[in-house]
This record gives C-alpha cells, sequence and structure tokens, in this order.
C-alpha cells in the first residue's frame, strides 16, 4: 500500500460505499486505500472518490467491505485511478484495475484475494530498446524517442501524453537493452523543467489522450470478414457501433468471432460483467490460434480485460476505462486497435448501483441522470486520429448492450443509439430461427461505408425488405392467395438471407469471408436477384430455389483459391440464366 | 471480545437499528428479545448506527433485546459429517441431528479468479432425452428450469438430481412448500441418494431473511466439496422466490427500485450466486440447476430476464415437457461431439423437422389445405412428442439416438430428412 500522509476515517458504510471524514484536501476521483486487517494481513481497499461534501469524501471501494468498521483509516493517495502503459501489455489478462490474474493466481490459487495488488508489467525483463530521435530534437507528448520490439509491433517510446508544449530533447540512451524503469531519455519542457522518459507512464483512465495532431472522419471500413456486417451494415475504423440484442441472441459470439477475424492490428476485450466461462474460452484457445495475417499467436495481439459478473462491481464500471486508455496507448504507436466491449449494459448497471447508493435522483429505470453523458463520453474516446509524426491510429469501438426484456426502449440502448455510427441489433426471432449471426437485416443500420457498391446493398435492402413482408401476408391469405410475383419476392428475400447475411461462423471458409469475395460474391447474388425467372408454378420455383440454394451453401464453403470456385460460379450463374427471360 | 448492546432505536421490517461502536460491515449479532432470539447481519453503518437484518424477522424483537456482536460474519460448518443432513435455511438442524459448530467455512467467501478455470468437457447424463439429445448438461454448467406457476418442476429437478452421476447433491429450498420439501426428502431417501446429500431447506413458512441465507450457505458447502475433489451438483429452488426476498430487503431500506420493485443490483445479486459453478483446475466441480418460476408466464420479467442473461442456456418447461425451441444449453458443443457420432445431426435435423411440423400444425389449425409432406410432418411431430418429449421417457442417451431413427424412419422416406448419406447407411432402421 503506497504511503500517505493524508488519512481520514471511516464514518459510514454501506455496500462499496463507503463515506470518509478527512482533514486535509482531497481531490475527487483520486484513489484511496481503505485500511483494514485480514487473517493477519495488512491489506488496503483500493477506492475512489466519487462525491465531497463538506468534511466528508464519499469513495467507492474496488473491493468487498465486509469487515469494515467505523473510525478505520483510510490513506488518500492525491492520484487518479491509473493505468501503466508500457510494453509488455499484450497477450495479457488484466482485472478492471489492470491487475495480472495470473499473477494473483500464483499468490492466492483458486480464489481471488482483495486488497492485493500487482503490477501489470514485468519489471525485471530488459527490453531492446531502439532511439529514433537526436538530443536537441523538438518533440511533444505521444512522439516517440524510440521503441522497443513487441509481439510483431515496434512499442512505440514516448514523450508523456501529460507533457504540455513543446520540449527539447536533451539526452537519449544508446541502442540496447533496458528495463521499464531505467531512464532511456530527458526531455526538457517550456518551462525549462526536465522530465525523465522511461520505457512506461502512467495515464489517468478517465480521461482520453489527446496527445495527436487532429481528429479525422472515419471512412475506410474495418473487414470483420461477417457479410451482414461488412457488406450490410459495415463498420469504420475508428468507428463506433453498437450491439444490443435479447439474452442468447448471439452478442458474445459475436464478439468472438470479430476478435479472431477483424483487420487491426490490436484487439482489447473488455469482458464488463459477463460470465467467466466466456473469458475462459478466450484465454485457452487464443494462445492456440493463428492469425492468419502474421502467423503468430491470436493472443499476441489480443489484450483482455475481465472483470466478469460475480467480480466486484465498482471495478466493472472501471474496467471500460482501462480498457479504452490501453487501446488508446497502442493507437498512438499509428496502430488499428478494437475496443470490444460485453456488456456495456453491466457497466451502466454500475453506475446505477452507485448511483442508487449516492441517493441521487434517479432518472429512467432508476439510472442516473447523467446516463447518457457518460454513454457518449465514452464511445467519444473511439476514433482515427492523425498522430503528431503523420501516421494514423484508430480505435474502433464495439459494445454490446443486453437491454432488460430484450426491449430495445430502454435507457442504455437509446442512450448508445445517440452516438455510434452503426447499430448492429440482434432479434430473438432471427436466433430462435437459428439464422446466425442473428443480426437483424431489416432494422439495422450504419453511416459508414462498406466494401461493395452501395448502390446494389440498397437494391437488395429494398428487395429484401418486399420479400419479407411478402412471407409476412403469406402466413395470413396462405400459398393459394399470393401471386406469382410476389412469390418470387419473396423466394429471392430468403435465398439472399440464407446465401449471403446468414453465415457459418462455425466453417473456417463460409466463417470468414474476407472483402475481396464478399464483392464477388454479392455481385453474383446481386445478378441472380435481378433476373426474371420464367418458372410458371410455386411449386417449380420453390424446387429450384431450394437447390439453388443448396448449392450455393457449397459453394459458400470452398476456398477462393480452390479450382472448383470459378466453376461453381460459373456453373450457378449459367443456372439461373437458363431458368430466366432475357433481361 | 462480545460486545453487547441493549437500546434498539428503529424497527422497520426485517431491518432493526442500534446505536453501537466498532461493529464491522458484514458482522453478525445475536439479537435476544424476551420471547424469541435470532441472529442478524449488519448491512449499513451510519457514523454510530448500526442497521441489521434479522434472519429470523422482524416480528417480536423488542426495544430492550440484547444485541451481542460475534465478530464475524456468516459461517458454517463443512465437513463429511453434513451428508444426509438437512438444515434450515440459516444453517441449523431441521432433522434431529446434532449441531455442527465446528470446523467452520466463511460463506459468500470470494470468487473464483477466472484464469484458474478449465473449459468443461464432461456431460452429466440425466436419462431425460430432450436434455441428453437435445441440450446436453455439461458438468460445471449454471442453468435454471424457466417453469410458470403449475408444472412439476420440483420433479424434473429430482429426476435429474437422482439420474446424474455426481458425487454429492446439495439442495437449497427457498419458499419451498412443506410438502415439495417432504417430497424431496423422500425420494433421495428412496433411491438412497440421502447420504451423498446434504439440505438446507427454507419453507414459505420460515423467516424471509433466511430465505436470503439458503442459497449462500448452500453454494459455500457445495464449493467446499467441490475443492476436495468431488462432483457436486447444487440445485436451487426456487430462485424467484429468493429474488422476491430481496426486493423485500431493498424496499425496507429504501432503495430505489429499477423495474417493477425490484432492486437495481438484481443482476449482479443473482450473478454472484450462480457464478459459484465451476470446474476446478486440479480438483473437483460444481453444477448449478435451479428452478426460476415465471410471474405471469412471462420471460421479460425481471427475475428470468436478469437470469438468462447470467446462466448458459435454461430448460423451458411448458405444458409438462421440455419445450425444444425455447430451451438452450449454451455448453452442449463442449460435448456432443464426443458422445455418437450421429448425435449433432439427429438434434438438428430433429428440430428442424419439428419447427416445420409445428408450421403444418399452424396451417392446419388456419384451415389452409394438407399436402402429402404436411401429413408426414403431422405423423412426425406426434410420435416426436409421445416418444420422446414425454416426461416419463427416461433412456440413456444411445438408446434416445435410436429413438430418434425409429421416430424419423416411421415418419419420412430416408431421402427426404437431408441427413448426410453415410450416417443414413449406418443408422437409418430398415
Ligand atoms: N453465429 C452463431 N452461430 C451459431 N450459433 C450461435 C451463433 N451465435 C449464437 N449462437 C448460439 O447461441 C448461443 C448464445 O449466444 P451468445 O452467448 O453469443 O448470446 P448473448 O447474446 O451473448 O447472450 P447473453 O446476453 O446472455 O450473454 C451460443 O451458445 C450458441 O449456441
Ligand atoms: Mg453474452
Amino acid at each position: 500500500m503506497q504511503h500517505s500522509d493524508n488519512i481520514g476515517r471511516i464514518m459510514g458504510v454501506g455496500g462499496n460505499l463507503v463515506t470518509v471524514e478527512f482533514d486535509l484536501p482531497v481531490v475527487q476521483n483520486e484513489v484511496a486505500y481503505v485500511r483494514l486487517e485480514e487473517q493477519g494481513r495488512h491489506v488496503g481497499l483500493k477506492a475512489e472518490v466519487i462525491r465531497v461534501r463538506g468534511r466528508y469524501a464519499d469513495v467507492q471501494v474496488f473491493e468487498p467491505t465486509h469487515g469494515l468498521c467505523v473510525g478505520d483509516k483510510v490513506a488518500f493517495t492525491g492520484e487518479l485511478l491509473s493505468v501503466e502503459l508500457g510494453p509488455g501489455l499484450l497477450g495479457q489478462v488484466f482485472d478492471g484495475l489492470q491487475n495480472p490474474l495470473d499473477a494473483i493466481a500464483a499468490e492466492h490459487g483458486f480464489f481471488l484475494a482483495r486488497g492485493s495488488y500487482y503490477r501489470p508489467l514485468d519489471a525485471q525483463r530488459r527490453w531492446d530498446f531502439t532511439p529514433c530521435a537526436r538530443p536537441g530534437e523538438r518533440l511533444r507528448a505521444g512522439m516517440p524517442v524510440g521503441h522497443v520490439p513487441e509481439a510483431i509491433f515496434r512499442h512505440a517510446i514516448m514523450v508523456p501524453y501529460g507533457l504540455k508544449g513543446w520540449c527539447t530533447l536533451v539526452s537519449l540512451v544508446e541502442e540496447g537493452a533496458y528495463t521499464i524503469d531505467e531512464v532511456v531519455a530527458v526531455v526538457l519542457d517550456e518551462d525549462r523543467r526536465e522530465h525523465e522518459i522511461r520505457l512506461t507512464q502512467h495515464w489517468p483512465v478517465k480521461i482520453p489522450i489527446t496527445a495527436y495532431a487532429e481528429r479525422l472522419r472515419p471512412t475506410q471500413p474495418m473487414t470483420t470478414k461477417i457479410r451482414i456486417i461488412d457488406t450490410y451494415n459495415p463498420v469504420a475504423l475508428g468507428g463506433v457501433y453498437c450491439i444490443p440484442g435479447p439474452f442468447g441472441a448471439g452478442k458474445t459470439v459475436l464478439q468472438q468471432i470479430t476478435s479472431r477475424h477483424a483487420d487491426v492490428d490490436v484487439v482489447v476485450v473488455a469482458a464488463c460483467g459477463e460470465r467467466a466461462g466466456e473469458v475462459v474460452e478466450t484465454i485457452r484457445t487464443f494462445p492456440e490460434l493463428e492469425d492468419p495475417r502474421t502467423g503468430r499467436s491470436l493472443m499476441e495481439r489480443t489484450i483482455i480485460i475481465c472483470n466478469t459478473s460475480s467480480m466486484p462491481v465498482a471495478s466493472r464500471e472501471a474496467s471500460v476505462y482501462t480498457a479504452v486508455t490501453l487501446a488508446e496507448h497502442y493507437r498512438q504507436m499509428g496502430l488499428k486497435v478494437l475496443l470490444l466491449a460485453d456488456s456495456t449494459s453491466r457497466w451502466a448497471q454500475a453506475l446505477r448501483e452507485m448511483s442508487g447508493r449516492l441517493e441521487e435522483i434517479p432518472g429512467e429505470e432508476a439510472f442516473p441522470a447523467y446516463l447518457e453523458s457518460v454513454v457518449a463520453a465514452f464511445y467519444e474516446r473511439g476514433g482515427v486520429m492523425r498522430l503528431h509524426t503523420g501516421e494514423t491510429g484508430s480505435v474502433t469501438i464495439g459494445g454490446t448492450v443486453s437491454p432488460a426484456g430484450g426491449n430495445f426502449e430502454e435507457p442504455v440502448t437509446q442512450a448508445t443509439l445517440k452516438v455510434v455510427g452503426a447499430f448492429l441489433g440482434l432479434s430473438r426471432a432471427r436466433s430462435d430461427a437459428r439464422r446466425y449471426p442473428a443480426i437483424d437485416p431489416l432494422d439495422s443500420w450504419s453511416h459508414y461505408d462498406g466494401v461493395v457498391d452501395p448502390a446494389q446493398v440498397a437494391e437488395a435492402r429494398r428487395l429484401l425488405a418486399q420479400g419479407f413482408e411478402v412471407k409476412q401476408m403469406m402466413q395470413v391469405v396462405g400459398d393459394e392467395g399470393t401471386s406469382l410475383e410476389d412469390y418470387f419476392l419473396y423466394l429471392k428475400a430468403e435465398f439472399l438471407d440464407a446465401v449471403y447475411l446468414q453465415q457459418d461462423a462455425f466453417d473456417p471458409v463460409d466463417g470468414a469471408t474476407d472483402a475481396d469475395r464478399q464483392r464477388r460474391v454479392f455481385g453474383l447474388v446481386s445478378e441472380i436477384l435481378a433476373m426474371d425467372f420464367t418458372m410458371q408454378d410455386k411449386d417449380a420455383a420453390k424446387r429450384f430455389f431450394l437447390a439453388l440454394t443448396q448449392t450455393f451453401l457449397d459453394f459458400n464453403r470452398i476456398p477462393m483459391d480452390d479450382e472448383k470456385f470459378e466453376d461453381m460460379e460459373r456453373s450457378i450463374r449459367t443456372r439461373c440464366k437458363e431458368a430466366a427471360r432475357d433481361a | 471480545m462480545h460486545r453487547i448492546f441493549h437500546r434498539i432505536e428503529q424497527i422497520a421490517g426485517n431491518v432493526i437499528m442500534v446505536q453501537a461502536d466498532d461493529v464491522a460491515y458484514g458482522e453478525l449479532a445475536e439479537v435476544s428479545s424476551p420471547k424469541n432470539s435470532s441472529l442478524a447481519q449488519v448491512i449499513r453503518l451510519e457514523r454510530g448506527r448500526v442497521y441489521l437484518q434479522v434472519f429470523g424477522g422482524g416480528r417480536g424483537v423488542a426495544t430492550n433485546a440484547k444485541i451481542r456482536f460475534l465478530g464475524h460474519g456468516v459461517r458454517m460448518h463443512f465437513s463429511d459429517s453434513l451428508l444426509g443432513r438437512i438444515f434450515t435455511g440459516g444453517g441449523l438442524p431441521r432433522d434431529k441431528g446434532p449441531a455442527l459448530t465446528d470446523a467452520l467455512i466463511e460463506v459468500a467467501g470470494p470468487p473464483v479468479n477466472p484464469v484458474k478455470r478449465v473449459v468443461p468437457t464432461r456431460m452429466v447424463r440425466t436419462g431425460i432425452p430432450m436434455i441428453d439429445v437435445f441440450n446436453t448438461l455439461v458438468e460445471s454448467q449454471k442453468l435454471p428450469i424457466f417453469s410458470s406457476a403449475g408444472e412439476p418442476y420440483n420433479l424434473l429437478l429430482a429426476r435429474i438430481a437422482m439420474q446424474a452421476e455426481v458425487d454429492v447433491i446439495v439442495l437449497a429450498g427457498m419458499g419451498l412448500k412443506h410438502d415439495d420439501y417432504l417430497f424431496f426428502r423422500d425420494m433421495l431417501e428412496e433411491h438412497g441418494a440421502l447420504s451423498r446429500a446434504v439440505l438446507f431447506i427454507h419453507t414459505a413458512a420460515d423467516p424471509t431473511v433466511e430465505c436470503l441465507l439458503a442459497p449462500d450457505i448452500a453454494l459455500a458447502v457445495a464449493e467446499a466439496f467441490a475443492l476436495k475433489g468431488r462432483r457436486v451438483l447444487c440445485l436451487l429452488t426456487d430462485m424467484t422466490n429468493f429474488c422476491d426476498a430481496l426486493k423485500e430487503i431493498a424496499n425496507t431500506m429504501e432503495q430505489i427500485p429499477s423495474t417493477r420493485g425490484y432492486p437495481g443490483d438484481l443482476y449482479s445479486q443473482l450473478a454472484s450466486r450462480y457464478e459459484k459453478a465451476v470446474d476446478f483446475h486440479g480438483a473437483g466441480s460444481l453444477t448449478v440447476l435451479t428452478v426460476t418460476t415465471m410471474p405471469g408466464d412471462d420471460v421479460t420479467h425481471p427475475v428470468p430476464d436478469n437470469t438468462g442473461y447470467i446462466t448458459e442456456g435454461q430448460f423451458y418447461l411448458k405444458g409438462g415437457r421440455i419445450e425444444p425451441f425455447g430451451s438452450l444449453s449454451r455448453l452442449k458443443q463442449l460435448v456432443n461431439d464426443k458422445t455418437r457420432k450421429d448425435h449433432r445431426t439427429v438434434m438438428n435435423v430433429m428440430i428442424q423437422l419439428y419447427a416445420e411440423a409445428r408450421e403444418a400444425k399452424e396451417k392446419q389449425a388456419m384451415g389452409f389445405r394438407m399436402n402429402a409432406w404436411d401429413r408426414k410432418l403431422l405423423t412426425y411431430a406426434r410420435l416426436f412428442e409421445t416418444e420422446m418429449m414425454d416426461l416419463s421417457v427416461n433412456l440413456p442417451l444411445e438408446d434416445a439416438l435410436d429413438r430418434g431413427w425409429s421416430i424419423l424412419a416411421r415418419s419420412f422416406d430416408r431421402q427426404e430428412t437431408a441427413i448426410p448419406s453415410a450416417l443414413i447407411e449406418e443408422f437409418w432402421p430398415a
């Protein structure tokens, strides 16, 4: 526990909210440690000041609070809740406060132990540092003075993010191996104060890192290899999107697939208040899975922030900020970073629990009135930035939302919809029908550009809406009451859905369709949708489309570089043309 | 050192307030009134004011009651001598056996470190085809039975428990009807399973607060058995009563409710219990099977809704059967590729055809004409429902798969089912 001269006394305890009487000044959102003796061990429970009234500070404790007494001591640190940023973050599994879970397990075995905090980075390890600046050079916060290799990247060692204005590089070490605590450079700021630069720095999680030149508009698509996303509801690099859906609709599976296939450099997975078992699957499988772009293990490009549902609620709230801060750090190196948060509703619920304890005036469904602004501020941390080096880096954010009762008319979904650029809504009807991924193709939308021609997509969307409308009508009037023309619309919509929008996540080929293939196959699908078929009765039409669908699904399972691919593409096209009138 | 205080300043519902100092949050106290006495737990500290939740309820507590603080939180005895015993929701003997006061473990201990969990790999056989074939239960899974009030959910729970090959069964009853308690006890006894079971029974007649304790004590004991290498099945019925007890306490403490009067932390409260389910790396496992009755048969009610977001699927009990569509085992794919090679295919094909059959039934109900295929589907639905879905069907998985083939063969021609030819050759009955 950190030493401190600013000691307060507990006046009240209710859940994880502790009221502390203090004498010396305290800072809003500073970290405090609540002192406790447990099984002969003196520990300090990490806490954050969240409200100050008169001589009393309300602190939220990031641990269970049983055993605390009125009068117990609380040490204020004067530091905001921060994370450590430096080489060695990739491949690790942290809790919401950036404690490495492996280190906790090594010390405490099966269970988490409160008040045990460990350094996130290895202080013994030596990194090969290569300088890239010269003494006398003028630098700004976020500009590199050198770099060390980490996984397949060059981890930039930068002028600390908090440094204001321009500074001058005074000295720089030679190329060589250094630990994270050794000074590698010294700079002089505008006020002629010296600052030491090490391989690591600290940054408060709730404050965005702004050491870049400018924000750009997200224009380049981030391919996920999921067709209904990339073609239909695309996400841009530096864009932000949400995935609301009822329980069991497939939010987590969608996030897991995205974390494997997304065309980005670094993935930060924030398991926020969800099942531990799901994270375990990622932790156990990622080291074995190969990143197709690099041939290295997927874990080497991944950071997992794991604050699952039975872990303390207050650190759940912190976990999404920890995750986004790590993401911003890698963005500063000109990398494409994807942050996947599952589920943002659990984070919002953590806010609600704390707000309730503070007895704030509740808004809708007892969420605090500031929910919207907090959600907005979080998603604002996504973006594509031009860095001071001229490179660009991006943080793309995808958050799942778990609306109560599966009803999107609720505060968290609504607050999120106001700020995201793409909405991938999962529907119960589609997941019940096992139409995966269960993204509703009619309700979902995106403001970003995708990988295929937008005019083609618009046409397909229109047809899908019409076809589904016919399908609904048919349930009322039966097949008999539907015209052949309408029946074709229905068959085409079902075809589009079955062979393009649905995707078998477990098939190695169908499960991941890259942008080239999407353009090519969507072109073929569009051609077919535009054809005017000659079948004279519904049964014949239905038989034709059933057989075509079957063939197309086989086609989806053939790799594009396989010789059979073109043959099959050609035979599908011919077969359709033969069944259609000339245009 | 036991500290004793006398003046109760406030009694509201099951919560009392007393002026005392040097009291720890979460600590237990004994509240003795002239006519009764009960344990209580500290749930809020406010300067000198201490709020306690009285396990026996507020009724009968006198303002001059003696309050003795015990210096520790809720604990429970743990050893093999628990086996065969029946306790109250608060952990006191309900049978004629001795009180067990030594070898205490903490109740509501810390969560398991996620990196110490393993991905589960073993199937739990139940003999119920709707589970074994279609939604396989997996060791260390957490799974509720969603049910409306009149369904035979406790019967189903008991049947699974009797057939599951586990070392220890821990049952917590919350707001259980006395008849249901006797039913569980007798059933365990008849099957010779009582000697490997521990029961914590809170009946509808017992104080509400004990309803909150029952699952925690049961899970603590179950976890301790699992740490000793045992394969444990923990049954919790009915979690909706548990949630209603939470609601009652929250309302007494004047917390702002979120939806329909339930506290805003309902999700976290439920999750901290369900997440006890675990497969320990290098020790035993804990499977958690619960009952969640759905008020008004409404899945979007806060209790089933929050539960669905936490558990690894659900068995949906409706009309005396496990519904194939609403039911889901999210872990089934971890085990059903290692059972028999036709398992996944039978599972998928039978459900797809049953979905089609349901559409045919609707069509029939609307008065539309039935074609030959529709009629086959209707036959199939009838066979499927009587020979597979009926809860009285009790078959080992392999026999259930064979029966599946038989039902298919009696309903369809062999090329109509979209089953891969290789499997047809091997399994389609002659
Ligand atoms: N793309 C998919 N392909 C095949 N099966 C899927 C797919 N998506 C979901 N599923 C099935 O649905 C189940 C539930 O999916 P998932 O865990 O992703 O739901 P969720 O929306 O995250 O639910 P919750 O809100 O409760 O966490 C999975 O276990 C799997 O069986
Ligand atoms: Mg999920």
